[in-house]
């Protein structure tokens, strides 16, 4: 695997759109200028499972300013069917509490909305199923092909082996709804030019929502351009396409005008997707010696009638300690709420949160220190696919961020007090893979020295457009002054979206890959001496080979001190500190932030987050931000994240691993764990509250 | 119903006719393009629009546009003076107090009028009882600027970008 020379990569650099992004001057989707466009407003379905009976749009209709409403009954057909999510206004069915049933175009964005307000609808409601429990009726084995992975897997005799084990635990974690919450709502504009598109939208990735829309409209991909410049946030919820885009697309065809639509904070809710909530029952045994001899993860999830999508919670304990007999497993309900998306480490996030609070659990069981049991049961290799790791530095992490943090080893809740403060320190590990998709990039050198990198990557606040101009400039041997990078616009050359973490881990390889190429083709085809045209090169960057032989993982370990008010029971974290080891950090400002970004939103779900459906009518009952509460500035204390040098030559160009998720793992388990060492209470339902009798 | 209201908008006069229920934050988005005060949840309940308007923070989806006819609207746009960044500008780039950055007008223009109100002595719920000055802790920061939800996590640092320019 190539590598090339750090100069500028690895060093703490201001964030190149900082200054854009101060004075107001970076535009996201809904603020391009675009002349002559009406707004768009969204008529949500206000029940669970049925289907609509009559719209009653004369009110509407007559408001001055309006200037269509559409539904079902008049909404373009679309091409293709066949992405449930897209499916929008082509039947009268309802299959969830918020689904699309009608929407306004309007002069105005008052307009539009007061003539949402008085369209009718009326409804066959018929009974709706909205809530997972444990041991419900319906739960299934999604079907591996469907889903892209195996939902159960088996090694030995988890069953005997519990028998047998010295100590053991069975214990079940919960996790309720969460919503991804990007501060920048989800909006289009969508614009036609006889039968070309282009959006200027908010999304994690452009080339993937052009494929899906130009998909569901028939349209060659080159018809449709899609725009990203600046997104605030996406945390998962902007890297599928939703149907939100598809009927901007449609009611700009309808109109013959652009349009703009932003979904409203509520809307968000119901329609850009959410965490399933989860059911986890872990189970652990060890020996005499505190070894596991068994560790067994069973997860239940739900899911839309829809789309079937699943939380891959259990995952990560196939590869994250040793024991001769492990299971794990995926149970799914189908139910009449929204499709479930991706959220910050889907899987791994509340995954990690069961298994790093039950090898709490486990450790104190078998009276050992927390960070010496994990250490203990550190594997040789990944115990699930049996290859060896890139690299792990799992106990690296837990060691030297045991000494920076003051871990005081313990074997037994320590209860201590301070003044009207119950107060504990708790330990997790954090962990999520590393990946790579294939990329394609383009580099063009010219005359006076200076470079064109063109890629559509994107920059959703990670601080890819920052780090990926420090990768070209070293990639090229050139200060970055010199380096122009174009990214976020699907004409450009095609890359996957940021998410998975796999962003600058692909992004990166292309443009190394990119540089490389655009050199040999001077010396070989130049002799070195740039024409006056200049010279470019272009790559495809493939799957990583490597990736068979190595099992891949960025790791980490997060230590917490939580503080508890004796009187009132407020839970306060003043200390959180994460040490990770994830290869090579690019840009050691904006890496440092991306990580405590996450662990700020992992205290967020360990002590806040929780979206509560109201069975009786199948909605989010708290779909605002003064109802679901995402940690403020007064919640957030003292937050560090530091790494150890790590390098790993097998995952990419660059010898990064990807830090986008790896920071909110292990978080709520810290924080719960420390909350179990300060008050002897072992809570293992998230958001975590106290009872009122401690 | 229209009516017609002048505003100075960055020091510039601007006079329009708008429909009653025009927010303050739709007036200058979508009306004036002025697109950095930003729409979070439009319910006053994120800060993302936070302007500066006669002097003091406001949540400009909470303000009528009529309501305020005649004021003095100051958003991150008009904070340079001169072509050179308010010191709170440079502090937040300094300090990678932002990521998407989409919550980052609203935190600067309310970390701005946080510098004023504490000059000014204005107490609030962490200032211990009875006191004259107020002088800007960490503490009294982040209790400030709770109103500017960051959901990119990015508060140390905007805790640090604000205590740097603080005196
Ligand atoms: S947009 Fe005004 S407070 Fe959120
Ligand atoms: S920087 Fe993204 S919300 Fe604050």
């Amino acid at each position: 695997m190539t590598t090339f020379a750090a100069k500028t990569v690895g060093a703490a650099i201001d964030r190149l759109d900082g200054p854009d992004k101060v004075t107001g001057a970076a535009r996201y989707a809904f603020e391009q200028p675009v002349a002559h466009a009406a707004y768009l407003y969204i008529v949500q379905s206000t029940i669970a499972r049925g289907h609509v009976r009559a719209i009653d749009a004369t009110g509407a209709r007559a408001l001055p300013g309006v200037v269509e409403v559409i539904t079902h009954e008049n909404a373009p057909r679309l091409a293709s069917t066949e992405d449930p999510e897209l499916v929008v206004l082509q039947s009268n069915a309802v299959a969830y509490h918020g689904q699309i049933v009608a929407a306004v175009v309007a002069e105005t964005p008052e307009v539009a909305r007061h003539a949402a307000a008085l369209i009718r609808v009326q409804y066959h409601e018929e009974p709706h199923d909205v809530e997972l429990h444990a041991g419900r009726e319906g739960l299934y084995q999604p079907d591996p092909e469907n889903v892209g992975f195996e939902p159960d897997t088996h090694h030995g005799d988890v069953e005997s082996a519990l028998k047998t084990a010295a100590a053991s635990i069975d214990v079940t974690y919960t996790t309720p709804h969460e919503h991804n919450n990007p501060m920048e709502p989800h909006a289009t504009i969508a614009l036609w030019e006889g039968d070309s598109l282009t959006l200027y939208d908010a999304n994690q990735g452009p080339h993937a929502i052009r494929g899906d829309v130009a998909t569901a409209f028939g349209l060659e991909p080159e018809r449709v351009r899609v725009i990203s410049p600046h997104v605030g946030g996406g945390f998962g919820s902007k890297l599928f396409t939703h149907g939100h885009v598809v009927l901007a697309a449609m009611a700009a065809k309808l109109v013959a005008r652009p349009v703009k639509l932003a979904l409203t904070r509520q809307q968000m809710f119901a329609l850009v997707g959410y965490r399933t909530p989860t059911i986890q029952r872990m189970r652990l045994g060890t020996d005499n010696d505190g070894r596991l001899v068994a560790i067994a993860h069973d997860v239940t999830v739900q899911t839309s009638k829809i789309e079937e999508s699943v939380e891959t919670a259990a995952v990560v304990t196939r590869m994250m300690y040793a024991a001769p007999n492990r299971r794990t497993s995926h149970r799914l309900a189908r139910l009449d709420v929204p499709t479930p998306t991706i959220m910050r480490a889907p899987g791994e996030c509340p995954g990690v949160y069961a298994l790093e609070c039950a090898m709490d659990e486990m450790a104190l069981a078998c009276e050992r220190d927390p960070i010496e049991f994990r250490i203990r049961n550190e594997p040789e290799r990944d115990p699930g696919s049996g290859k060896p790791f890139s690299s792990r530095g799992l106990v690296a992490c837990l060691r030297e961020g045991a000494q920076r943090f003051g871990w005081q080893p313990h074997t037994a809740p320590a209860k201590r007090r301070d003044g009207n403060w119950l107060v504990g320190t708790g330990v997790a590990s954090s962990t999520y893979p590393t990946r790579r998709r294939p990329t394609t990039a383009s580099v063009r050198v010219n005359t006076d020295g200076t470079y064109r990198v063109q890629i559509d990557a994107i920059d959703i606040g990670t601080g890819a457009r920052t780090a990926l101009a420090q990768i070209a400039a070293d990639a090229l041997e050139t200060p970055l002054e010199r380096v122009r990078l174009d990214i976020a616009d699907s004409a450009l050359p095609r890359a996957g979206g940021a998410g998975g973490s796999m962003g600058l881990a692909s992004w990166g390889t292309a443009i190394v890959e990119a540089a490389n190429a655009l050199r040999e083709k001077l010396r070989t085809e130049f002799a070195g001496n740039v024409p006056a045209e200049g010279v470019e090169a272009y790559v495809e960057v493939g799957r990583n080979p490597l990736a068979e032989r190595y099992s891949m993982h960025a790791f980490g370990a997060q230590f917490a001190e939580v503080r508890i008010d004796a009187d009132t029971h407020e839970i306060r974290v003043p200390r959180l500190f994460g040490m990770f080891a994830a290869g090579r950090i690019v840009n050691a400002k904006t890496a440092r932030s991306q990580l405590i970004g996450g662990m700020v939103m992992g205290l967020s779900m360990a002590l806040f987050e929780e979206t509560v459906i109201d069975k009786r009518f199948g909605h989010f009952a708290n779909h605002d931000f003064a109802e679901y509460h995402i940690a403020s500035n007064a919640d957030v204390l003292d937050i560090d994240a530091a790494w150890i040098d790590e390098d790993d030559p097998y995952v990419n160009s660059m010898g990064a691993k990807g830090i986008g998720e790896l920071g909110i793992t292990g978080t709520a388990s810290a924080i719960a764990n420390a909350l179990y060492d300060a008050t002897g209470l072992r809570l293992r339902d998230l958001p975590l509250r106290l009872p009122f009798d401690i | 119903m229209d009516v017609e209201v002048a505003l100075h908008v960055n020091g510039t006069p601007q006079r329009l006719t708008v429909d009653t229920r025009t927010s303050l934050l739709d007036l200058l988005r979508e009306r004036l393009g002025i697109t950095g005060p930003k729409k979070g949840c439009d319910h006053g309940q994120c800060g993302a629009c936070t302007v500066l308007l006669d002097g003091r923070r406001v949540n400009a989806c909470l303000a009528l546009a009529v309501a305020h006819d005649g004021g003095n609207v100051i958003t991150i746009e008009g904070l340079a003076e001169n072509g050179d960044l308010h010191p709170l500008q440079n502090a937040f780039v300094e300090a990678d107090a932002l990521q998407c950055g989409y919550c980052t007008p609203g935190q600067i223009c309310s970390a701005v009028a946080v510098l004023d109100e504490a000059a000014a002595g204005v107490p609030s719920y962490v200032t211990p009882p009875g006191a004259s000055t107020v002088s800007l802790s960490d503490e009294e920061i982040r209790e400030r600027l709770s109103g500017n939800l960051c959901r990119c996590g990015a508060y140390v640092n905007i805790v640090r970008a604000v205590r740097s320019v603080a005196p």
